[in-house]
């Protein structure tokens, strides 16, 4: 019985030695490994981890092949509907979606997945994907952002022949990949620049330092440079702050400004420039995955550091992996907490984060209980940083510079299911239309709106 | 990669580069700035746009080498090359979307200080050349550290230039001009527009505020990105928290929290002392045999 096979434990960093390098955590899969966990998926005839892929991925049918040894069929199997999975291998949040509904995860372990999909995805970064015929159709599509959306939109297209163009506001492409996901999740070199370099190659250009909505705008696309259609995968970029007292003291920062500093600007390597500053106790405010990254990479600049959540532990937003191996390194979690305010010192710098301890009350419009405040319970938290990680929302630039683009009162740009917009000829997906959400999910809508862009044009 | 045409020393330590950028210069308006990353380890600048030449394709910025990433900048000679020039950022000068007929009904006095006369040359040329008359205000320390002067004669309606130590022109503080333009030459104007150091601003709204006379002023907040995503410009406008990449530059100065815009600059000093110490001890050749530097 294939099921008696227990889960397949992945290797990874040893936890102290880890929270002090930004290597990446987890090694992943060797092929002996990967074919001990293949060989536990019962190939089920009505898959519930297929419907429960934001992308609809065919799982038992790649894990199928990789278990027959075809590693290239296996690759072949999930870019049919994936174009990214070294990178949704290590990112999805597998235990609410595929992992999540796997037969075998009902008496004992699911399949790793991720896992797996992670392992065939990096065979294919390290062996090539096959080059495909494209025949050139002499259309022209522009692509704003380089994250997910924009990269997978983008290739859909040059597949299919469109001569595509993508505009990159940031000096490096990647979007979220790059500025957001730190290296010890992701890497860079080894992962990232190598589905970029996929997508070059393949023939599409990559314009950096072009901010849509100043540098140029959706409409000179559309009228001065010949672009037959335009995808927005702008991402969500625009952080939140709470609006509580002290918020704009030093050392109040936004998990975007901290990890931008840290990933995209490399500050953590002191071959850079650019300056950090962690202080000696971090408080991460919120816990969500931007939340872990940060207070991860938090310690592993040498901070003690602790994430305060108003809720507890069960409705923590993150990845279930990402507070396992935050609780490993050694952060803090303190939940059912949540600031009220922050002090500062009399030049204006944290010296400590006000909070009010918090209980469970009826469940809100998510499902999730509602944290209520336990009235007189105020204390407060030494500290010399907060970060802010309460989410993010669609920047209005290019909303706001875009004639007649209807957005929604959160701010995300107007779609239906394929990626049209209010303005003909204009698309979006990802983040900037579903407020901030996953890769995968990103990943998904461009490729759909690549679908709905080439129809588009061959009816015009 | 943005080519450098043109760099000229203007002052001690003030160099202006004019770098060939065509989409920015096609787009700059007055008020703007750009990002710069002069190479790959470099930390993205926010940098004021100086002028800009649609048909050249060319963007001029105006530097002073303080930190490590100018003093790179700055190290660049034509024929050189930037890493990255990104922009044209922020919102342009209000009166460039106000119709020009309203714009003409006001007079102007402009005040840079500074490296400020910089960003103050495009907006004064902007509105002179569509027949607005503007007065200007150059203050710098000392004549030699005055920047701009010369092109400022050419576009401005007047032209006054104040040094700390009576170098040139009036001897004393720009505020001071002011003062005594109004008072005692009986000058009169409708919006008084600042940029240069933030304590050059904040003093310049207080003797605007004197005059009942309306005051802007563009604030030169740390960045990262530029374009609102990192939140680290954020400035307290009314009470409000703005981002300054995304909702300003210019702002109404009687609204700016000045104190806390000034602390706030100073987020990053401890660390951009040391950077600067260990860049100065690399460009003369030393090797910290100690490790400071690791």
């Amino acid at each position: 019985m294939a099921n008696k096979i227990p889960r397949v434990a992945v290797r990874e960093q040893d936890a102290k030695l880890r929270a002090t390098n930004f290597e990446e955590v987890c090694y992943g899969y060797n092929e002996e490994e990967a074919l001990l966990e293949a060989s536990r998926c019962l190939n089920c005839k009505n898959p519930r981890c297929v419907p429960a892929c934001p992308v609809g991925i065919q799982i038992p049918k790649f894990i199928e092949r990789l278990l027959a040894g075809d590693k290239s069929g296996a690759a072949a199997v999930i870019g049919e509907d994936s174009s990214l999975p070294s990178i949704c291998g290590r990112v999805c949040p597998q235990e609410s979606q595929c992992e999540g509904s796997c037969i075998l995860g009902i008496k004992g372990e699911p399949v790793a997945i991720g896992k797996l999909e992670r392992f065939v995805g990096d065979w294919q970064l390290e062996n090539g994907r096959p080059a495909p015929q494209i025949t050139k159709n002499g259309h022209k599509v522009a692509i704003v952002g380089s994250g997910p959306s924009g990269l997978a939109c983008a290739s859909d297209l040059a597949k299919m022949g469109y001569e595509v163009t993508i505009f990159e506001a940031l000096h490096e492409a990647g979007g979220v990949l790059v500025y957001g996901i730190p290296e010890f999740r992701l890497p860079k070199e080894r992962v990232v620049k190598q589905e970029i370099e996929s997508v070059i190659a393949l023939g599409v250009k990559i314009e950096t330092d072009v901010v849509v909505g100043r540098t140029i705008t959706i409409d000179s696309l559309l009228d001065e440079e010949g672009f037959d259609a335009v995808f927005i995968g702008s991402g969500a970029g625009l952080p939140r702050f709470m609006g509580i007292e002290g918020e704009n003291l030093n050392g109040v920062l936004s998990a975007n400004e901290f990890l931008t500093r840290a990933n995209l600007m490399h500050a953590y390597d002191e071959e850079y420039d650019t300056p950090i500053y962690v202080g000696r106790k971090v408080v991460v405010v919120g816990g969500g995955n931007v939340a872990m990254d940060a207070v991860r990479t938090a310690k592993r600049l040498g901070a003690e550091a602790t994430i305060v959540y108003r809720r507890s532990e069960k409705e923590l937003p993150a990845r279930v992996e990402e507070v396992h191996h935050a609780k490993e390194e050694g952060i803090e979690f303190k939940m059912l907490t949540n600031p009220t305010a922050i002090l500062g010192d009399e030049k204006g710098w944290v010296r400590a984060i006000n909070c009010i301890a918090m209980e469970l009350g009826e469940p809100d419009e998510s499902g999730r209980r509602s944290p209520v405040e336990v009235a007189g319970s105020d204390f407060e938290i030494e500290c010399d940083v907060v970060i802010m990680a309460l989410g993010t929302s669609p920047n209005p630039l290019i909303a706001s510079t875009t004639a007649a683009l209807e957005t929604n009162r959160r701010g995300c740009i107007v779609a239906d299911e394929w990626g049209a917009t209010s303005r003909e000829g204009v698309f979006a997906g990802g983040d900037t239309v579903t407020g901030a959400a996953t890769v995968i999910l990103a990943m998904g809508a461009g490729r759909k709106a690549a679908k709905a862009i080439d129809e588009y044009i061959k009816s015009k | 990669m943005f080519e450098i045409i043109e760099k000229r020393e203007l002052a001690e330590n003030i160099y202006l580069t004019r770098v060939k950028a065509p989409r920015i210069a096609h787009s700059a308006q007055p008020g703007q700035f750009v990002i710069v990353r002069p190479d790959k380890q470099g930390e993205r600048t926010p940098l004021t746009i100086a002028d800009y030449n649609s048909e050249e394709g060319t963007v001029t910025l105006v530097t002073q080498a303080l930190g490590v990433s100018t003093r790179k900048i700055v190290a660049k000679g034509a024929g050189d090359y930037l890493a990255d020039v990104a922009g044209p950022l922020g919102r342009p000068s209000d009166f460039v979307a106000e119709p020009i007929e309203e714009v003409r009904k006001r007079r102007y006095i402009f005040i840079g200080g500074g490296v400020g006369a910089a960003p103050v040359y495009p907006q004064v040329k902007w509105l002179t050349e569509r027949g607005v008359e503007v007065d200007v205000i150059v203050g710098a320390k000392t004549k030699d550290l005055l920047i701009y002067a010369e092109e400022m004669r050419k576009v401005a309606t007047n032209l006054y230039i104040a040094t700390d130590d009576g170098s040139e022109g009036f001897h004393g503080l720009v505020t001071a001009l002011l003062e005594k333009l109004i008072n005692e030459e009986g000058k009169q104007y409708d919006v008084c527009v600042a940029i240069g150091p933030m304590i050059m601003m904040k003093f310049v709204t207080l003797t605007a505020k004197k005059f009942n006379l309306p005051c802007i002023v563009s604030l030169n907040a740390l960045m990262v990105d530029g374009t609102g995503m990192c939140g680290a410009c954020r400035v307290t406008i009314a009470g409000k928290t703005k981002f300054t990449c995304v909702d300003g530059p210019e702002f109404n100065a009687y609204d700016v929290d000045f104190d806390e815009a000034m602390r706030r600059q100073g987020m990053y000093r401890t660390q951009e002392q040391r950077a600067l110490a260990i860049h100065k001890e690399r460009e003369a050749g030393h090797k910290c045999n100690i490790g400071l530097d690791r």
